[in-house]
């Protein structure tokens, strides 16, 4: 945890005296109990209701009133992190006696915001600084002036995010200051957490756990009276198997093959991976999780840029391990981080230079240079390897959206991946997962597997419609749509809208869509190659071409899902979109954003984009 | 006169339900639309839906598959790498500089960067995709040019000499074929609508006057020769109008040739390849009207019943040389004249510089195969946009810069020499006379390569050649990938046809000038039994032959093959 993350107390010497012999004397209850009104202190200061040094009667009411306050554990979660860690959360708290509501703004009821007591969140962020995808209802309603006032709220934020990205916790930061706006008061300051967020999460979990048992030593527990639906833990699926996140499967590749064809700009794959006898279960919309190692010619390479020697001794975490084994599969080697360039700029002498920066040109500095330019450019003799990886981000898993039904292929994940290639410095590199999936995973090696679920990404009933639109390997989770509703005899409508490069090479399981079209699983298809002619043209072209028909399948209850690019596709899909309704209903822009507000709140509206 | 009586059983005056499929599908074709336009703006599939394809055909355009990638595609998930061959309809194989150059853009644009020059001299686009056929077409109709009728039951492109010795009356012979051409393509408005977007006009006038809703049982091939070349092989056309001129030289009439073909297929006893049969002498005057008369005897006799049995070579062995020719004669009003005496000396071209007693150059450029890709089509485009005079394609699939004016001609030498065209000739004797189809990767039918496979084989038979000091002797050699002859194989000295990959018939004993067929002297080798067949034949020509004696003579003389006197015998 860095400093940063949790601004340090500055306590003066004497009192930090006074704290300590204080906590001595005290018993576990007693301390969890001192937390808490500490904690309620620290929260009265911050709404400026307190004057620093009053006396500590004039502590917040809840204080006063320890045990009748309601728990809600709130998250906004698109890959599942956030959602996983609330379950956790959760489960922890009704452990230590209190009673949580677990909740998903997906499907959070906003009207009840006004009577939430304590609130937990936790959340990530998405796109460029957005809320994740379910969470963009309960944003809009937060931060639109019919917000309710929230002068009971105590509440407290644990934001995910990604430090490489330009907005680090973006959501986390506007619903954090959104809350103290509406009347709010922070249990405790946010904590931003980079992709190693597991240890952050769980001190910051154990600590807002402490600070609210102590509250309510005494408490009955409390009736829920929020009016958050209560969500099973999100993981019913990986609940039924021993394999997670942190113990994946040992799954075999049974195919690995490119899907594009022959002149292809793209080297779009399709992967196929046995899941026989681990007990992982999964639903269409669902994705694989992929834990990768490096590849190891960039192990070698680096651990040369470096002058160190592969068995060099080292402990990552407790365990003891060599410095090659953990540029394989403990660290992300390729991509360097804002941290990074300040570890390695501190451990040459380089800092001058990369301070001299500017933000935007550090960002620019590394987009074109990965750790192992850096390390070849500010070269570094005899230190200590420890000091290297201190430097590093653990590396982390990736997901890909499942591209089958197990009710089709029983034992079996199917991917579609598309391999990130690039060159720097003149070099060919490839992005971790995927390179690893295109370049070192062949038929029978193993892969390290768990299912990442997605409940905000499903089919709804048989005989409802759906309209799926995805460019690339957006298009993966409809192969599972499609296979499942085969399957199941479905009688429901469905519509795809298909975009990629060229007609002749990238038009991903062609054959497989002929097919259901003429079987009539697929009701239509609409297809755009984007390179085929001097003109692009994109699906959303294909969506505005086909305007009346998309509106009278919303009309009909149609369900809409997109999937695939989220820089350019999904913005430009829901202009599309927007317009569409925008034209045929013949209203205006603002009520055809309601119009699609509704449909998200009503789950009718589900994106999966990355 | 009236046509005497015959077995009427298989032809179109029986109800269509008695008849093959086809007859069927064209009657219920509305002259040839079908769902074509629907089917080009389906975006899912890059192929057109079942009977279209077989109509696309009456407009030249054959559907067509990669067949290099169908196997890796089917595992790809990916439907065969549909694309279309679109066949130009040029009458005696001329052509503009304009069109050229118009041909070559659309070539480079929609197809692949290649054309392919074909055995009836015209140009094929391959690689075009559904959605280019339209603005392909659309671009040949900006210099005058279409593809009707270039493929489809109906008569196809008409041939015409194009070996510039008799200037005057290749000029001649050139605007009848157009002529003729233009009288015998369907009338149909199905073309203008579909490809050029014209709107449908109602009219009480019939739709296809001569052709009626079924067209012909079977495609119909036309062309003329002049003595002494037998550049187009007339004895394998259809009908083959022999070009007979007076002692002023100038044209007087034709010998009218018929039931020639090539086709056949292995294991089917009663298909066969069949040379043309002369019939007597017209005056140029009677060409429509004997023209119609032959086409309508086939039209309303031909067999529709069964296709393999369909080619008018068949109508005649079926019905007899003398019935045919009465009932040709009854339809055209006049019996026909006696045939006049006529000579060939070869069917292949004179490579280089020739020059005409109009005092017009002509330099006939070797392409190989008649396949045209980068960089030797920016080559001739270099010419094509300096030339003056008009290009023609040769039935051998070769090149003729023709109609050079004297004073034109250094220049055109120094361009050729420039773009490297003047050395496209130097090379050996054999591989000058040798024609393959296209067959592979885009030919439907193919069942061994032959393009892009002879090449090579010739290379290995120079050698043979070589060793045997036969390097300059003249021989005819020609392969096709299938038993179907589309590089009219049956005629010539040695021949091979496709039967498995790297698998071929081997065929002796064709007629130096395409007059005689030849006969299967091998079943179904490979390269070191060809290799070893030839080295042997080979052999024994270069000790035994007697002066002048070409190879097909030859072998017959020597009893290593036994000559085919007429088609119906090739197969005993
Ligand atoms: C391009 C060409 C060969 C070449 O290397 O130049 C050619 C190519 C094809 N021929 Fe041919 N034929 C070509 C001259 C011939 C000739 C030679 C001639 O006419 O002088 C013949 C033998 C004469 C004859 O008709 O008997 C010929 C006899 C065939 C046949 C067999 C017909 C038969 O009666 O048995 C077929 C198959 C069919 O029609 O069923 C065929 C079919 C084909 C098709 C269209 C295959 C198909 O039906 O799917 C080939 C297209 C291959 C491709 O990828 O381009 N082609 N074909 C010639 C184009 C001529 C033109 O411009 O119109
Ligand atoms: C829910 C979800 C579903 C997904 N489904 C799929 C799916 O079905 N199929 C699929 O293929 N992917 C899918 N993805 C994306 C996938 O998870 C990975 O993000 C993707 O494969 C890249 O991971 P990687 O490890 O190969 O690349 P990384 O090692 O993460 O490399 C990516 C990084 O490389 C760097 N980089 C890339 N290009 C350049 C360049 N030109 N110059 C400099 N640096 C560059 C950038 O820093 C970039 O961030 C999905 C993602 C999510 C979140
Ligand atoms: C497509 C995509 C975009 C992201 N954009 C951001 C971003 O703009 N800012 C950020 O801090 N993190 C960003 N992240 C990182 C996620 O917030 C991070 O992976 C988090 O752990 C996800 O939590 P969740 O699984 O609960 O959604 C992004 C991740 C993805 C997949
Ligand atoms: S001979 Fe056979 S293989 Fe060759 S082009 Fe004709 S049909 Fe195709």
């Amino acid at each position: 945890m860095t400093a940063s993350q949790f601004p340090g107390a500055a306590l003066t010497a004497e009192q930090w005296r006074l704290v300590e012999a204080l906590g001595a004397s005290l018993n576990p209850q007693q301390a969890r109990w001192i937390s808490g009104y500490f904690a309620g202190l620290d929260s009265g200061l911050l709404r400026g209701g307190v004057q620093a040094g009053a006396a500590p009667l004039a502590l917040p009411s809840a204080a006063a009133a320890p045990g009748t306050r309601a728990l809600t554990i709130l998250y906004g979660s698109e890959t599942g992190n956030s959602a996983e860690l609330a379950a956790n959360l959760a489960a922890a708290a009704r452990e230590q006696g209190l009673d949580p509501v677990l909740a998903d703004m997906g499907e959070y009821k906003t009207r009840k915001l006004k009577d939430e007591q304590d609130l937990l969140i936790l959340i990530s962020t998405h796109g460029e600084g957005d809320p994740p995808q379910p969470a963009a209802g309960f944003f809009d309603f937060v931060e639109s002036r019919k917000a309710p006032k929230l002068p009971n709220l105590r509440y407290a934020v644990l934001a995910l995010g990604d430090m490489t990205y330009e907005h680090f916790c973006g959501a986390g930061k506007r619903l954090d200051e959104r809350f103290e706006v509406l009347g709010g008061s922070r249990l405790r300051a946010r904590v931003d957490c980079d992709v190693d967020y597991e240890e952050p999460a769980e001190a910051w979990g154990i600590e807002m756990l402490a600070m609210l048992a102590a509250d309510r030593v005494d408490a009955v527990p409390a009736v829920a009276t929020t009016g958050a639906m209560v969500v099973p833990a999100p993981q019913p699926a990986a609940a039924a198997s021993a394999y997670g996140k942190r113990n994946p499967f040992p799954a075999t590749v049974i195919e690995n093959m490119v899907l594009a064809g022959r002149g292809s700009t793209k080297e779009t794959r399709h992967i196929e991976i046995s899941i026989e006898d681990s007990g992982l279960q999964y639903e269409p919309g669902d994705a694989l999780g992929i834990v990768s190692r490096n590849d190891p010619a960039l192990v070698d390479s680096l651990l040369g840029a470096l002058h160190m020697e592969g068995d060099a001794p080292l402990t990552v975490k407790g365990h003891a391990t060599t410095l090659a084994e953990a540029l394989a599969d403990r660290f992300e080697i390729t991509t360097a981080t804002q941290r990074f360039l300040d570890h390695w700029g501190e451990l040459t002498s380089a800092t001058e230079s990369f301070s001299a920066m500017s933000s935007a040109e550090r960002a620019e500095f590394l987009h074109g240079n990965h750790i192992i330019d850096i390390v070849r450019a500010f070269p570094l003799q005899g230190i200590d390897p420890q000091r290297f990886v201190d430097g590093l981000r653990p590396l982390q898993p990736r997901l890909y959206s499942i591209a089958s039904s197990l009710a089709v292929v029983p034992d079996e994940v199917h991917l579609t991946v598309s391999p990130v290639r690039y060159a720097l410095h003149g070099e060919p590199r490839s992005g971790v997962a995927s390179g690893h999936l295109a370049d070192r995973a062949p038929v029978d090696s193993q892969l390290q597997v768990y299912i990442q679920s997605n409940p905000h990404f499903r089919l709804p009933d048989d005989d409802r419609p759906i309209i799926m639109i995805g460019a690339g390997t957006g298009v993966a989770p409809y192969r599972s749509f499609l296979q499942e509703r085969e399957a199941r005899g479905s009688n429901g409508r469905s519509w795809l809208f298909f975009g990629e490069r060229n007609f002749r090479t990238d038009f991903l399981y062609q054959i497989e869509w002929q097919t259901w079209l003429k079987d009539d699983i697929l009701t239509r298809m609409d297809v755009a190659f984007s390179r085929d002619h001097a003109e692009k043209v994109y699906v959303q072209h294909r969506i505005s071409e086909q305007a009346r028909d998309v509106y009278a399948w919303l009309e009909e209850g149609a369900h809409v899902y997109v999937c695939g690019d989220a820089t350019h596709l999904a913005p430009d899909v829901h202009e599309a979109l927007l317009n569409v309704v925008e034209e045929q209903a013949s209203i205006q822009r603002e009520a055809a954003e309601e119009y699609f507000r509704d449909l998200q709140r009503d789950g009718r509206y589900q994106r999966d984009v990355y | 006169m009236d046509i005497p009586p015959t077995d009427r059983s298989h032809d179109i005056s029986q109800p269509l339900e008695r008849l093959s499929p086809d007859e069927t599908m064209k009657a219920e074709s509305d002259y040839l639309r079908g769902t074509i336009a629907l089917g080009l703006l389906d975006r899912i599939t890059g192929a057109v839906p079942g009977d279209d394809i077989k109509l696309m055909k009456f407009h030249g355009i054959y559907q067509q598959d990669d067949r290099d990638v169908r196997d890796e595609r089917r595992r790809q998930k990916l439907e065969p790498a549909y694309q279309f061959m679109v066949r130009v309809r040029l009458p005696g194989g001329i052509c503009t500089p304009e069109q050229w150059l118009k041909i070559t853009e659309l070539a480079c644009a929609h197809g692949g960067d290649t054309l392919r020059m074909t055995t009836r001299q015209t140009f094929q686009f391959h690689w075009i995709l559904k959605d280019s056929i339209v603005p392909t077409i659309r671009g040949l109709h900006e210099v005058l040019l279409d593809t009707v009728a270039a493929c489809g039951d109906d008569s196809r492109g008409v041939m015409a000499t194009v070996d510039p010795q008799f200037p005057a009356l290749q000029a001649q012979m050139a605007a009848l074929a157009k002529q003729v051409s233009d009288h015998v393509i369907p009338k149909t408005h199905a073309y203008h609508e579909i490809w050029y977007g014209a709107e449908r006009v109602a009219s009480s006038e019939p739709e296809e006057p001569f052709y009626g809703r079924t067209y012909m049982p079977r495609k119909f091939k036309i062309g003329f020769v002049i003595p002494p070349s037998n550049d187009i092989d007339i004895y394998a056309q259809d009908l083959g109008y022999i070009a007979i001129a007076g002692p002023d030289g100038k044209l007087e009439g034709f010998n009218v040739a018929v039931g020639g073909g090539m086709g056949r297929t292995d294991q089917a006893p009663h298909t066969y390849p069949r040379t043309a049969t002369v019939i007597g002498f017209i005056p140029s005057d009677r060409l429509m009207s004997v023209t119609d008369a032959v086409m309508s005897v086939q039209r309303d006799f031909g067999n529709r019943a069964d296709r393999a049995r369909a080619r008018f070579k068949y109508t005649v062995d079926d019905k007899g040389v003398d019935w045919i020719k009465a009932a040709i004669e009854a339809r055209a009003g006049a019996p026909l004249e006696p045939a006049r005496p006529y000579e060939f000396t070869s069917n292949g071209d004179r490579y280089g510089w020739t020059e005409s007693d109009d005092g017009h150059h002509h330099f006939t450029i070797f392409i190989q195969n008649g396949r045209l890709t980068r960089p030797l089509l920016d080559a001739l485009a270099t010419v094509a946009r300096a030339h003056k005079g008009k290009l023609r394609l040769t039935p051998n699939q070769n090149l003729i810069i023709a109609d050079i004016a004297a004073e034109d001609r250094p220049a055109m030498e120094a361009l050729l020499t420039e773009t490297g065209l003047a050395a496209a000739n130097d090379q050996s004797v054999l591989r000058l006379n040798a024609m393959a189809c296209v067959a592979f990767p885009t030919c439907g039918l193919a069942m061994a390569e032959s393009e892009r496979y002879l090449p090579d084989l010739i290379t290995k038979v120079e050698a043979i050649l070589a060793k045997y000091g036969l390097e300059k002797e003249p021989i005819t050699m020609r392969m096709t990938g299938c038993p179907n002859g589309c590089a009219r194989p049956y005629i010539a000295e040695i021949a091979f046809t496709g039967r498995a990959p790297g698998k071929y018939n081997l065929y002796l004993g064709g007629g130096f000038h395409g007059e005689r067929l030849n006969r299967m002297y091998r079943e179904n080798i490979g390269e070191p039994a060809i290799l070893e067949a030839l080295d042997e034949v080979l052999g024994r020509y270069a000790a035994e032959r007697l002066p002048g004696e070409h190879l097909g003579d030859f072998t017959i003389r020597a009893g290593i093959i036994r000559e085919v006197t007429e088609g119906r015998f090739s197969n005993d």
